[in-house]
C-alpha cells in the first residue's frame, strides 16, 4: 500500500509549515497539559484525604453528645447531652468487640511554661487514646490508668505545643501551668501534621479525662467517647450494639448522642474530592474539545490555502483517498504531537503546583494513554471533515486557484 | 504504428446553469508516437479545454478517447488519476512546484503517488536522473523560490517525466517567461523529442510554435488547420542568435 509514502508526505507537509502546525498544535497541548494536570492533582488530593482519614485511627466510632439529626433540631456537638464515663466504662464492659475505649472532654484553655505562653487544644482522654488514634510517642510515656484514678496533674503533648513553649529543649519531665495548674509532661507526642478539616493535629495537650473534668474544664459530662472496633467487618455491629446500650441506660427517653464511624466520613471526604476532581476534569474535557475544534478550523484554512498544492497531487496521480490520508495523518500528528507535549507540559505543571503548595500529586498511567489516544482520536474526528473536503476538490479547479 | 492518441468527434460542454458553453465541439485527432504539437489559438478558443481532455483531468461530454490503445473517455476519478500519473506528464504555464519543497522533492512526487513501490534510493536517483536531463542536478536541494522561472519550469518538466509519460502535455509553458527562457525551456522539449518522447503543447505566440513539428489551429471549439511545420526553429540556434542580437544590442546602446 502506499500508506507509508502517504505518511511521509504528511510529515514533509507538516515541516513546511512549522508555524502554523506549532499554533494548531497549542490548543491540543492546552487541553491535555490541564487534562493531566488536574486528574494528577485530583489523585494526589484523593491520596492526601485517604491519609488523613487513616490518621484518625483504624476502625473508630465516635459517639458524640448531642443528637444531631432528632427533628431538623440540632444541639452543638458536646453541647447539651448527658455523655457520662459511666457510659464508656458500660461500653468496654458490655460490648466485647469494642476492643478501645477513650472518652473525651475537648476544651481550649491558655498554657504557661517557661515564660512563653500558648492557646491550644486541651482534651481529657482515657489511656486508650493513643491506640485508637493509632498515635506513637516520640519521646517519654503515656499517662496510666492510675493517673485516670488519682485525677492525676499529667499530661502528654503535641509537637506544636512542643515547638511553643519548649523551643530549645527536652519538654518530658518539664512542667506546663494550664489555667495555672502545673501539670507534669509525660510524654511527646509524634507529628501528625493536619487533619481533614485543616486544623493542625499536633497542637494538642492531652490529659486523662477526670483531670480535665474536675480541674481544666470544669465539666460534669463527656463531649464524646471514642470507641475502636476490633475489626472493620465488626464496625456496624459495635455501633448497633452501643446505641441499643444507650439507649436502654438512658431507659426510653428522647436519645441525646449520635453514633458516626470513621468510614462514613472517609466516604463523604472521598467523594468531595472525587467530585471537584470530576468537575475539573469536565472543563479540561471540554478545552480539549476546544481544541480539537482549533484544529478543525486551522485544518479547513489549511485546505483552502493549499488548493493549488492539492490541484498539483490530483493532477499528477493521487487519488481522493492519498489527499484524504495526508490530511488526516497531518490532523493526528499535530493532535497528537500535541497530546504529547500536553502530557509533559501537564506532568510538569501538576509537579510543580505540587511543589509550590506543598501537595501529594500523582500522575495515574491511564492519564498519560488517555491524553495521548484521545489527542488522536480528536485529531481524527476534527480533521476528517476537512481531509475529505480536501479530496474532493476537482484537479482542474483546484490548478486554478490563485 | 498504433497512434498514442485518438480523438473522435469530442465535444465538451460546460454546463453553468443559465447558459451551456460549448467549448470544444467535435474534435477528431490523431498523434503518433514522437510526434511534437503546437496547439494555437485565440483566448478562448477551447485549447485549455481540449488539453484538459488530452490530460483526462476533464472528461469530454461526448466523443471517444483512446490513450495509447486504451479508451480513457469512461474511466472513474482514481483510474484517471492512476493514467495520469503513469501515461501522462504536464507542465503548466506557472510551473505549479510545492513552495518550501525542494527540487529533487517536487521531482520525486509524482513517484510518491505510483502503483509500483519503489525504495528511497530509487526515488531519489529517478528523481536526481530526470533533474539531470533538465540541466539542473547542481541545484536538487534548492526550493522554487530559490529558482529562476526558466529553472522552475525545468524542474516541473524533469517531474513530468519521472515516471516516463507516452506524452508530455504542457499548456502555455512559456507564458510567463521571457523570450531567451522560454527558447531555453523549448531546447528542453527538443532534446526530449528527439529522444522520442510525444509533446503536445499549446501557445498562442507564432515564434514559439514553429518550434514544434506540427500545428493545430483551433478556434471555436474546432481545429481549423492542420499542418506539418516546415522551416522549424532550432532552440540551439535561436539561443545563439538571440545572445548576438542582445549583444548588438547593448554595443549601439552604448554606442548612443
Ligand atoms: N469550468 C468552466 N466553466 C464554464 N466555462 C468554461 C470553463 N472552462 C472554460 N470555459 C469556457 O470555455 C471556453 C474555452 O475555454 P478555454 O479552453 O480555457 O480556452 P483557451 O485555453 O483557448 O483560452 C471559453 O469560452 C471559456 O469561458
Ligand atoms: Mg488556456
Amino acid at each position: 500500500m502506499r500508506s507509508l509514502s502517504t505518511c511521509f508526505i504528511a510529515i514533509r507537509a507538516l515541516r513546511r509549515n512549522k508555524l502554523r502546525s506549532v499554533l494548531t498544535g497549542l490548543g491540543i497541548i492546552i487541553g491535555v497539559a490541564a487534562v493531566i494536570a488536574i486528574v494528577s492533582i485530583g489523585n494526589g488530593a484523593k491520596a492526601q484525604v485517604e491519609a488523613q482519614v487513616a490518621s484518625l485511627g483504624q476502625n473508630v466510632i465516635s459517639i458524640l453528645s448531642g443528637n444531631y439529626t432528632s427533628g431538623g433540631l440540632r444541639s452543638g456537638g458536646g453541647g447539651a447531652g448527658t455523655l457520662s464515663p459511666e457510659d464508656a466504662i458500660a461500653i468496654a464492659r458490655e460490648i466485647p468487640d469494642a476492643i478501645a475505649v477513650s472518652p473525651e472532654v475537648r476544651d481550649r484553655a491558655q498554657i504557661l511554661a517557661n515564660g512563653l505562653n500558648w492557646n491550644t487544644s486541651v482534651i481529657g482522654e482515657g489511656t486508650d487514646y493513643l491506640l485508637i488514634r493509632a498515635w506513637d510517642l516520640a519521646k517519654g510515656a503515656m499517662f496510666t490508668e492510675q493517673d485516670v484514678r488519682s485525677v492525676g496533674k499529667v499530661c502528654i503533648v503535641g509537637q506544636t505545643v512542643v515547638d511553643q513553649l519548649f523551643p530549645d529543649g527536652d519538654a518530658v519531665g518539664q512542667t506546663l501551668r494550664i489555667r495555672n495548674i502545673p501539670f507534669k509532661i509525660l510524654g511527646v507526642l509524634k507529628g501528625k501534621g493536619y487533619n481533614l478539616f485543616g486544623q493542625d493535629q499536633d497542637d494538642v495537650v492531652v490529659v486523662p479525662y477526670t483531670s480535665s473534668m474536675k480541674r481544666v474544664s470544669k465539666r460534669t459530662n463527656l463531649n464524646s467517647i471514642l470507641v475502636q472496633a476490633s475489626s472493620p467487618e465488626k464496625m456496624d455491629r459495635v455501633q448497633q450494639d452501643i446505641t441499643d446500650l444507650l439507649t436502654q441506660r438512658r431507659s426510653g427517653r428522647e436519645p441525646d448522642f449520635t453514633v458516626r464511624n470513621q468510614i462514613e466520613l472517609a466516604q463523604a471526604a472521598t467523594a468531595t474530592a472525587n467530585t471537584m476532581t470530576l468537575l475539573l476534569g469536565i472543563v479540561a474535557a471540554v478545552s480539549l474539545v476546544v481544541g480539537g475544534i482549533g484544529v478543525m478550523n486551522i485544518m479547513l484554512v489549511s485546505v483552502t490555502e493549499r488548493t493549488r498544492e492539492i490541484g498539483i497531487r490530483l493532477s499528477i496521480g493521487a487519488h481522493d483517498r492519498d489527499i484524504r490520508i495526508q490530511f488526516l495523518i497531518e490532523a493526528m500528528i499535530l493532535s497528537g504531537l500535541g497530546g504529547a507535549i500536553g502530557v509533559a507540559l501537564g506532568a510538569g505543571l501538576s509537579e510543580g503546583l505540587a511543589y509550590l503548595n506543598g501537595w501529594n500529586t500523582s500522575i495515574p498511567a491511564w492519564s498519560v494513554f488517555a491524553g495521548l489516544g484521545g489527542s488522536a482520536l480528536i485529531g481524527v474526528i476534527f480533521g476528517y471533515f476537512p481531509a475529505s473536503k480536501a479530496s474532493q476538490l476537482d484537479p482542474i479547479e483546484a490548478l486554478r486557484f490563485e | 504504428m498504433q497512434p498514442v492518441v485518438q480523438l473522435e468527434d469530442i465535444h465538451r460542454v460546460y454546463d453553468t446553469g443559465e447558459i451551456k458553453v460549448h467549448a470544444v465541439r467535435g474534435v477528431t485527432l490523431t498523434i503518433q508516437k514522437g510526434e511534437f504539437i503546437a496547439i494555437m489559438g485565440s483566448s478562448g478558443s477551447g485549447k485549455s479545454t481540449l488539453m484538459n481532455t488530452l490530460g483526462c483531468l476533464d472528461q469530454p461530454t461526448s466523443g471517444r478517447y483512446l490513450l495509447d490503445g486504451i479508451d480513457v473517455s469512461g474511466l472513474g476519478r482514481n483510474q484517471r488519476a492512476d493514467i495520469r500519473n503513469q501515461k501522462l506528464g504536464f507542465v503548466f504555464q506557472g510551473f505549479n512546484l510545492l513552495s518550501r519543497t525542494t527540487a529533487l522533492e517536487n521531482v520525486e512526487l509524482p513517484m510518491l503517488y505510483s502503483k509500483n513501490r519503489l525504495t528511497a534510493r530509487e526515488l531519489r536517483d529517478r528523481a536526481m536522473h530526470a533533474l539531470d536531463i533538465v540541466g539542473l542536478a547542481a541545484r536538487h536541494d534548492h526550493f522554487p523560490n530559490q529558482l529562476s522561472g526558466g529553472q522552475q519550469q525545468r524542474v516541473a518538466i524533469a517531474r513530468s517525466l519521472v515516471n516516463h509519460p507516452q506524452v508530455l502535455l504542457a499548456d502555455e509553458p512559456t507564458g510567463n517567461l521571457d523570450t531567451r527562457t522560454s527558447i531555453e525551456v523549448l531546447g528542453v522539449f527538443q532534446k526530449l523529442n528527439d529522444q522520442g518522447i510525444t509533446i503536445v503543447m499549446v501557445t498562442h505566440e507564432l515564434d514559439i510554435a514553429r518550434f514544434c513539428k506540427r500545428n493545430l489551429v483551433v478556434r471555436d471549439g474546432l481545429v481549423v488547420r492542420d499542418e506539418q511545420v516546415k522551416d522549424r526553429s532550432i532552440a540551439a540556434i535561436e539561443l545563439d542568435r538571440h545572445r548576438d542580437a542582445e549583444t548588438a544590442a547593448k554595443l549601439t546602446g552604448h554606442v548612443a
